[in-house]
Order: C-alpha cells, then structure tokens, then sequence
C-alpha cells in the first residue's frame, strides 16, 4: 500500500507541474498586459518600465520556474489589475463558488434520484418517457441560455427572483455565506438551478440505468419471492446497492461544477472564482488566470486521487495491478 | 411561493419607505480596479472614483475646466504654475485639506512605481509655499497642465503617512496597499462599504465643500459583466441607471414604459490607420507598399459607404466623420468634418492608375471586443473593398490577442479608436498617435505613418501656452494628415446610458463618464 500511495502522489504531482507548464505557456501567448494596463497617455519609457517591473522581460524558463517555486508556497503573486495577493482575492471568491457548487450538488441528488428511481420503475410510463426526452433537452440546453431564460421569467416578468448578485452575506471569519440571510438564500435559487441542471440529468440518467440493472439480478428476484413490498424492494434493496457509483459520480463531479460554474458565474454576475477568471482573462491578468487553472486542477486531482486511494483500499487487486502497471490494461 | 410574495412585498415596502432617503442603483458593466486612484491608468476606474476623490480642477458636464479644489492659479513663468488651494476643505475622515496634501499626491502619482505617471506627463517638482499655495514645476513649457490635473485626485497626506500608503502600491516590491481598499477623499460621496465583484455603497458627504446639484444619499455601484443580465436587471427594477447599455437593446429598453434611454456619441473617433512601411505585411504585392500610394489611401477611402456602415453595422447610431477628432475636442475643425464621397467606380479607375487594376491583397487586423460594433463595421468595409476589386483579408480576435500584433506593426489595416483622454485635447492623438516615434512621442505609431510637416507642428504646439496659437498649429497638423489620407476616418461610436424612471435627471457628457453628484432622482 505505501508504494501505491507514493506512485499515486507522484502521479499527482505530475499532473499538477503539466497543469502549471501549460497554464504558464498559454497565457504566454495570450496577449500583453501592458499594453492594457497603461492609458492612452502614457509614454514608450513608462511602458518598458512596467515590462521590467512586472518581470515579463525575463526568459520564459525564468518566468515559469519563479511561478512554479512561489506557488509551492501558495504565493502566486500579486494581481497586474488590482494589485493584491492573488491568494487573497482567490480565496475570498471561493466561498461564493463552493456555496452555489454545494446548492447544485444538493439539488442534483435531491431531484435526480428520486427522478431516476420513478423512471427505472415505471420504465414504460407516459411520464417516464417525457421525463427521459425532457432529461435530453437538460443536457443539450448550453447554461447561459438556460441562465438567460429563468431571467426573463422568474426575474423580469414575474419578478420573484433577483437577476444577479450574492443578495445579503454575512461575514464568518474569512467565510462569507447567503445561506444566512433571506435575499442570500434568495440568490442562490437560479443559478442554483442552472448549474445543476445538467447535474440533475445526469444523476437521473445514472440511477437509472444502475436501478434497471440492479433490478435484473437474482437477488432482486429473490426479495420479491420472498414477498417484500414493492416499495421495500425499490428503496431499501435496490436502490441502496445504486447509490455507491452515484456518490462516486456526484463527488467527481464537484470538481466539474466548479469548473462549470464560470458560465454560470458570468450570467448572474456571482461574485465567485469564475467571474474572477473571466475578468482576468479581459485584463490579460496572468497571475488570476494561471492561479485559477491551477486551483481548480488542484481540486480535480485531489479529489481524483481521493477517489482512486479510497477504491484501493477497498479493492486490494487495484493497487496490485497499479504497482504491476496493469492498470491501464484492464 | 407565498414566502417569495411576502418578500417582495416587503421589498416594495422598504422601498417606499426608502423613497425620503433616495438610493440609486448603479448597473455598471465592470468592476473597477481598486479604490486607489492611481493604482491603475483606466479612464472608467477614475470616472468611478471621481465621486470620492477631486482633482485641483475638474471638468463641467459640458466639459469645461472649472475649479475645484484650487479657486485660481497662474503662470509664474512658463514652467512653473501657482495654484491657490479652496479653503475649508475637509477630508472624509475629517481631516482639513492643506498645500501638503497636494504635494504628497503628486510625489505620490508621479513616483516611478506609479501606473498613472503617464497621466501627469510634464510633472517636475512641486512645492508648498504656503499652507494654501502650491506650485507646480513642469519639465519645459506645457499648456496641457490643466487637463492633466483634472484625473489627478488629492489624497490626504496624514491619513497616507498613518497607513504607511505615501508611496504607490508596487507588486514588484510586494507593496500591498492600504488605499486599495480603503478610501478618504474630499469628494460628495464617501465609499460605506465595499464587496469588489459584488456591491460597493457609497454615501453623501453631507459636508461637502461644493453646493450638491444632487438629491442622492446612497449610491449602490453594482457590476454586472454580462450585457443580458443587467438589461434584465434594469427591466426588472433591480438597478437604476447603467452607463453600459448593449445597442441591440435599446429598442427593447427604450419600449419599456419605465425606463428612459439616453444616446449619445463618444469622444473615441474611429479610424482605419495604415501600414506605411516599405513593404505590406502579408500581401502578394511583396516588393512595395501599394498603401504608400495616396491614390490607393484615396482609392480605399472612396470605396467605403459609410451610410451603409452606419445603417448596416452600427444600427443607425454613430456620428460620420471625415475629421479625425470629435467636436468637443479643441483642434477639431467643422471644414475638415466633410467626407470624401463615396465613389466605387472612382476608387477603382484611382487603384488602376496607381498600377494594381486587378487590386492587391492585404491583412486587416480587428478586435472582437475592443470598440463598439467592431466585428460588424470591419466586416462591412472588408465586403466594400473586396467590391472595389480590394483582397482584404479580416483576421479577427479578441483585444488581448491582436493588441500584440499591432504593436509589433504586424498588419496592413487596423480599426482603431482613440477618445483623447483623459487630456480632452487633439494634442493626445497627435503625440501619442501620429508623431514619428521619437522618445515621448509615436508610443501608437505603429504603421510608421509619421510626416516631418506634422511632426513639426506638434512639437511647436507642445511648447506653446498660448491656445489662441497652439489650437491652429495642431488643426494644421491634423489638415496635413487629413488631405494625405494618412487615416480613413470612420465615425464617432454611439454611446448610451439608461435609466428608470426613479432617475429624474443626469448630465451625459460625450467622454462617458457618469457624473452623478449633477444627478436628480424623483
């Protein structure tokens, strides 16, 4: 196990350095951030001067290895635009995002289970097939324009919901939460939903198939003719040995909402880390943007590597076949 | 949903129970850098922060400049200016406003770790000689002072001493700043409460210096990026007024009984600007540059229906042009605003006898995201000249892609905007823009378009302080560019602003900055 543990680190670790080298190598080709930082009215020598100070004059190689050896120390820098610790600004945005990832997830399991379920049982039904078509459109439906619609309705026409924003937060510690207040919990709803959208199909659309195969096995069989009721053969048996892939998927998941969340981020102005990103990007900010990227593989990796070690520990012949290099081949 | 209804309810209540202490909610289409002034060169950061921080002088709705926090100065000699700083002035923190407070600003600004230094361009030195007499040196005779010092804010030197601010932030010593975050100017607005992405408030200086033209207690600036959301929010009533309102909603938001558009055209003027080096940048013409040819700048000028532009690409809102600057600028002149007329036969019958009757192809180079409409009127002009037997080739991409290749003089065309701010004076596009690079001036000569006529002109007016001089050498300069067709002018972009009707009145500049302490709300 302990030469599993280390294979899987350094693995890690090496995705990570990738991550880093091509975060650092696109955003050096993505544009001059001096040209966008000084006004109409500044001179050549004060352009060279900022070139200079913000160290962009120096070799690639340079540049890259100085970025690499602070970010170990979580240093990455300070923001070209605003002029703080990228740290800082990255780690006041994640709340924001973690609570609206943390709303989506929510709602992916409370709604797409129970969805899955009445789908797998009632397979044939009307309604079944209409939620399956329905479940086609969630997937195929882009956020922002999903985004852009509950606007419309819920905030323009109807006016129940606000359009944009965070509502009311209160400050616990470097913690900033919605969940406390009225117009906080009130924000959380559409993009919310948004974000979960896509989610919620695909929890659905995994319990389904997991329940159809479940249902099919003797065991299945077994508890019927043993006289259950349908109702303790549905929830207590079936579904039960479907839920271990759906929580897998679901915690997987997290990583890509978190990712995701930038659309939704940008629709309803939620002051999260995708708007920082994309601001960012407009600013050609390389700091946010290389720290943002990293971050958010930090979180895929180490939720991944989680994943991985958790699946070894039960399953000995995994890190048997992991040490051999069989692993690939299965 | 009963508890929804119950909270708008309430809403409305606070609403109107909030109608004696009369909010406005500003939707604006971007955050703003940071609460220190000179923490970064954008014109909407310093638009935004003018409600807290002033400036010696500052700029009329009509953009005249006026006295602010200096009733009157003069010129000592050419170089050295004197102002006499408004008395009873008083910080936000309470703090009286003092000679020392503005020579620590402009140490401040003008320190070499500073991004605004370029703002403040002929700064020397500065000295206090009394508590409310300040002088100013600059490097050699300038008449541009004035202009310059009205994006200059005044902070207070005891309260930059106290938190350890006198020098500006500097990422490259590690130099966090206090003043990023926090604010203390003399200004009609003090900054309550700030969540950047989020929500910044500000509130009435109830003692203001000034007699308030505004009725407004509360400002809620609120940054929404995406152009849909905050249209809804405007419909929605969830904002008062934008100073970013998208084109194509304008007819949606103007048919809202509740909301009032105001429209308008910008200071930027936008142009076609030239490569004018010895050969193309890619083009099959390889051994010259057909474009050195004034018949063939004429050619491309006669071949652009800028009617069609104006109706097809900018939905009837920008302002045609044939000068290089708008009206509102000193320099601009009424006689150089005639355009050639469009004449697709002629510009043909012209590239002919320049020697390319089958045209030429070249690159042109635009930007998704930089001016108003950009995709769609570079699109147009590119089918209009490919009708004139023209090979344009459109290389478009977002700002911080094409912005390194223009610098570089990797193109042949480029669209290309250029509002004369923050110095609100034709001198701007004509040091920064058109003179032969030199070392203060052509930073934007990037086609290498430069003329020793022109560049005379500007050097002569750079020195002189009398505008009844200086304003007719630089029309001169610009008549020179205009009859060389060094440029092919374009048009002055639309801007505009809506508002609900919570808004009574505003003023609307044509350098697009909000002003609201010369705001009225019902």
């Amino acid at each position: 196990m302990p030469a599993f543990l280390f294979k899987r680190l350094l693995n890690a670790a090496g995705v990570m350095l990738a991550v880093a080298f091509l975060a650092f190598l696109i955003f050096r080709f993505v544009g001059d951030p001096v040209e966008l930082m000084l006004n109409e009215q500044a001179s050549q020598a004060q352009r060279d001067e900022l070139r200079i100070r913000l160290g962009l004059d120096k070799g690639f190689v340079l540049q890259f290895a100085t970025f690499v050896g602070n970010a170990l120390h979580g240093d990455f820098g300070i923001s070209y635009r605003n002029q703080q610790e990228v740290f800082t600004l990255i780690s006041e945005r994640f709340p924001a995002t973690f609570e609206l990832v943390l709303v989506a997830t929510f709602l992916s399991l409370a709604v797409g289970i129970p969805l899955g379920v009445y789908t797998a049982i009632k397979r044939d039904s009307l309604m079944a097939k209409f939620l399956q078509f329905v479940s086609v459109l969630g997937v195929s439906l882009p956020s922002f324009a999903l985004g852009i619609l509950f606007i419309l309705l819920f905030s323009v026409t109807l006016q129940w919901l606000p359009a944009f924003g965070r509502g009311q937060v209160v400050q616990i510690g470097w913690w900033s939460t919605g969940f406390l207040t009225p117009s906080g919990r009130l924000a959380l709803i559409l993009p919310g939903i948004t974000l979960s959208l896509f989610q919620i199909t695909l929890v659905m659309r995994l319990v389904r198939a997991e329940m159809l195969e479940t249902m099919r096995t003797d065991f299945i069989r077994f508890a019927r003719a043993r006289g259950l009721t349908l109702r303790a053969v549905h929830f207590r048996h079936a579904l039960r040995n479907c839920l271990m892939p759906v929580i897998t998927v679901t915690g997987l998941q997290i990583g890509n909402l978190i990712a995701f969340a930038l659309v939704t981020e940008t629709v309803f102005q939620w002051p999260g880390m995708g708007l920082l990103f994309v601001q960012a990007v407009t600013f050609v900010d390389i700091p946010v943007m290389a720290a943002y990227l990293i971050v958010v593989s930090f979180i895929f990796v180490s939720l991944n590597t989680l994943v991985d070690l958790l699946y070894a520990y039960v399953d000995p012949r995994l890190r048997e076949d992991a040490i051999s290099g069989a692993a690939n081949a299965r | 949903m009963k508890r929804a209804w119950m909270l708008a309810a309430i809403a409305a209540f606070a609403l109107t129970g909030a109608a004696e202490a009369k909010t406005l909610k500003w939707g604006a289409a971007r955050e703003i850098a940071s609460l220190d002034p000179y923490s970064y060169g954008d014109t909407f950061t310093l638009s935004v922060l003018n409600h807290v921080y002033e400036g010696l002088v500052r700029y009329t709705g009509d953009l005249k400049i006026e006295p602010a926090l200096a009733e009157s100065w003069e010129t000592v000699s050419p170089t050295v200016w004197r102002f006499k700083l408004r008395q009873g002035v008083k910080f936000h923190n309470g703090n009286p406003f003092t000679a020392d407070d503005v020579v620590a600003s402009l140490e401040r600004v003008t320190n070499d770790a500073s991004p605004l230094k370029g703002n403040l361009p002929a700064y020397k030195s500065s000295k206090k000689i009394d508590d409310y007499t300040v002088e100013i040196e600059v490097n050699g005779p300038y008449p541009l002072l004035l202009n310059d010092l009205t994006n200059i804010f005044i902070f207070n030197k005891a309260w930059l001493v106290a938190n350890n601010s006198l020098l500006p932030t500097d990422s490259g010593k590690g130099v966090k700043g206090y003043a990023t975050d926090n604010a203390n100017g003399t200004g009609p607005f003090i900054v309550e409460s700030r969540r950047a992405d989020a929500k910044t408030v500000y509130v009435k200086n109830p003692n203001w210096w000034d007699k308030p033209q505004h009725n407004i207690d509360t400002i809620e600036f609120l940054p929404i990026a995406s152009a849909s959301t905050r249209v809804a929010a405007l419909l929605s009533g969830e904002i008062d007024f934008t100073n970013v309102a998208p084109l194509q909603d304008l007819p949606r938001l103007s048919a809202s009984p509740e909301v009032k558009v105001l429209q308008t055209n910008e200071l930027r003027t936008v142009i076609f600007a030239l490569n004018l080096k010895d050969t193309l940048f890619e083009s099959d013409v390889k051994d010259k540059n057909p474009l050195k040819d004034i018949r063939v700048r004429e050619a491309l000028y006669r071949a652009i229906d800028i009617d069609a532009v104006q109706k097809r690409a900018m939905r009837g809102l920008s302002r045609n042009t044939g000068a290089l600057i708008a009206p509102a600028i000193p320099g601009y002149e009424p006689s150089q605003d005639v355009r050639l007329p469009f004449d697709l036969d002629g510009a043909k019958k012209l590239l002919a006898a320049a020697g390319y009757p089958n045209g030429f192809s070249f690159q042109m180079n635009c930007q998704s995201d930089g001016l108003v409409n950009e995709e769609e009127f570079c699109q147009a002009v590119a089918s209009m000249w490919s009708r004139a037997g023209l090979r344009p080739n459109l290389s478009l991409g977002p700002r911080s892609q094409q912005t390194p290749k223009r610098v570089k003089g990797e193109f042949d065309v480029i669209s290309f905007g250029w509002a004369n701010e923050p110095m609100i004076d034709a001198y701007s596009i004509l040091i920064q823009v058109m003179r032969s690079k030199s070392g203060s001036g052509g930073v934007f000569n990037w086609g290498n378009w430069g003329d020793p006529r022109i560049d005379a002109l500007i050097d002569k007016a750079g020195v002189e302080l009398d505008n009844s001089k200086r304003i007719p050498m630089m029309m001169e300069a610009l008549k020179i560019a205009k009859t060389e067709h060094l440029f092919i002018p374009l048009h002055q972009q639309p801007m505009a602003w809506a508002m609900r009707n919570t808004v009574a009145a505003t003023v609307q500049a044509s350098d697009n900055k909000p002003r609201l302490w010369l705001t009225t709300m019902k």
